[in-house]
């Protein structure tokens, strides 16, 4: 029987990008659908009506919503290839409290860097420097965040790379200079066919923060 | 079981929901551990250390080894020990329990806070947003004893936070947020949760617990003011 796996999504979604990701890294046929956040299709009202958000993803007529447990759901349903997480319960836990430390911390300052000013927008600046740099001390030497083989933790993290050069141009700083091993482990992880299919060039979401900050009514 | 001794020790706070619902799930697997209260004024140097991310309770020690983050200690401790399973068995069920125990955290918690936190309007505008969501929190529970099914579950062991905490806040607040006229559902699950022994065991005792809420509230206006 063949699976039918649609996703709603929202290209410049560094949350979409993970679910693009992991079900890319499983060779999975899916059908993307664009979804006007502005104007949200019955669809989406009808597959997240709690939440209302993109990305869903929906296998063989059943919705689950949430990037990250999405991207669980991915590996659990389709094993074959490398896993996302480890089989170690210990192992696992460890990437799971980083996947959640990407969600709560790294993400709310982001949205003050490219949406506030002044103040506001340089204390979401240093808090998301010193987010990074907890990542990257997590990272350490290691190739991904679960070592040799790309996972978990590096699925959550690597839609915010497209973001950083609007980030830095709106923050005024510069990543690299902040966290050198991050940068170079972005660009390892640029080079994986399901990474390089699923985010959309940096220039791209350069261009669109401003029409978005129009959108929503943020000067 | 276990062929060595298990160190299992829970850096918690009695009165956390966060920590009870992790005591709940160790002795849901007939876990012994060792319960470490902690006083989160006066963060211990084994905390700041097990927990240098978040410096937050509770933590799981297993073996000296830390987890943090109570969903991640629960799946964690789910699949260390797999005796009474917590969350179900398949990928699609397991992804609507996980939905729904984050729908709890990240809705339910930080909207129902802002009853406790707010006065006037904005209190009446929480609990509004509060009840909004119960209402779907109700929904999952038609034709259902628990909130994962037959029996308890992941997200029952999570949803005791709304049990036990939000509905035991009305007292003290002095809203009746969840009315049983418009969560009969709700109260009915309540009920069947107190029939469960590792509840009635795990959750913090009602008078003590009532006492400390009202402190708490008395301290959070004296601030206010």
């Amino acid at each position: 029987m063949a699976d039918e796996v649609i996703l709603l999504d929202y290209w410049p979604s560094m949350f979409g990008m993970r679910t693009r990701v992991a079900l890319e890294e499983k060779n999975i046929k899916f059908d993307y659908r664009e979804q006007d956040l502005f104007n949200k299709s019955p669809i989406l009202l009808e597959m997240n009506p709690v939440h209302k958000k993109i990305p869903v993803l929906i296998h063989n007529g059943k919705p689950v919503c949430e990037s990250l447990i999405q991207v669980e759901y991915i590996d659990e349903t389709w094993p074959g290839g490398n896993p996302f997480l480890p089989s170690d319960p210990y192992q696992r836990a460890q990437a799971k409290f980083w996947g959640d430390f990407i969600d709560k911390k790294v993400y709310g300052p982001t949205r003050l860097i490219w949406g506030a000013k002044g103040e506001e927008q340089e204390a979401g600046t240093k808090e998301f420097i010193e987010m990074l740099k907890m990542l990257e001390s997590e990272l350490g030497d290691k190739t991904y965040f679960g070592g040799e083989t790309f996972g978990y933790v590096d699925i959550a993290m690597i839609g915010f790379y497209c973001w950083f050069d609007v980030l830095e141009k709106c923050g005024n700083f510069s990543i690299e200079a902040e966290c050198p091993k991050l940068i170079a482990w972005a660009k390892r992880c640029m080079k994986r066919e399901s990474v390089a299919k699923s985010l959309p060039d940096s220039n791209k979401i350069t261009k669109f923060v401003p029409e978005l900050k129009k959108k929503i009514g943020i000067e | 079981m276990a062929e060595r001794s298990e160190e299992v020790k829970l850096l918690g706070m009695w009165a956390s929901p966060f920590s009870r619902r992790v005591e709940i799930a160790l002795t849901l697997k007939g876990l012994p551990y060792e319960f470490s209260e902690q006083d989160i004024a006066n963060k211990s140097p084994l905390l700041l250390q097990s927990n240098p991310v978040h410096k937050m309770i509770p933590v799981l020690l297993h073996n000296g080894k830390p987890i943090s983050e109570s969903l991640v200690i629960l799946e964690y401790i789910d699949e260390t020990w797999q005796n009474n399973p917590i969350l179900p068995q398949d990928p699609y069920d397991r992804a609507i329990a996980r939905f729904w125990a984050r729908f709890v955290d990240e809705q339910i918690y930080v909207t129902a806070m802002k009853v406790v936190g707010k006065v006037g309007e904005e209190k009446d505008a929480a609990v509004e947003a509060t009840r909004d969501l119960l209402k779907l929190m109700e929904k999952e529970l038609v034709g259902k004893d628990f909130l994962g099914g037959e029996s308890l579950g992941f997200v029952d062991i999570v949803a005791t936070l709304v049990a036990f905490w939000l509905m035991r806040t009305e007292e003290v607040v002095g809203v009746k947020v969840v009315p049983v006229e418009m969560f009969p559902e709700i109260h009915r699950w309540v009920k069947n949760l107190l029939d469960v022994d590792v509840i009635k065991k795990c959750i913090p005792p009602e008078d003590e617990h009532l006492n400390y809420i009202r402190a708490r509230m008395d301290s959070l206006k004296l601030k206010s003011v």
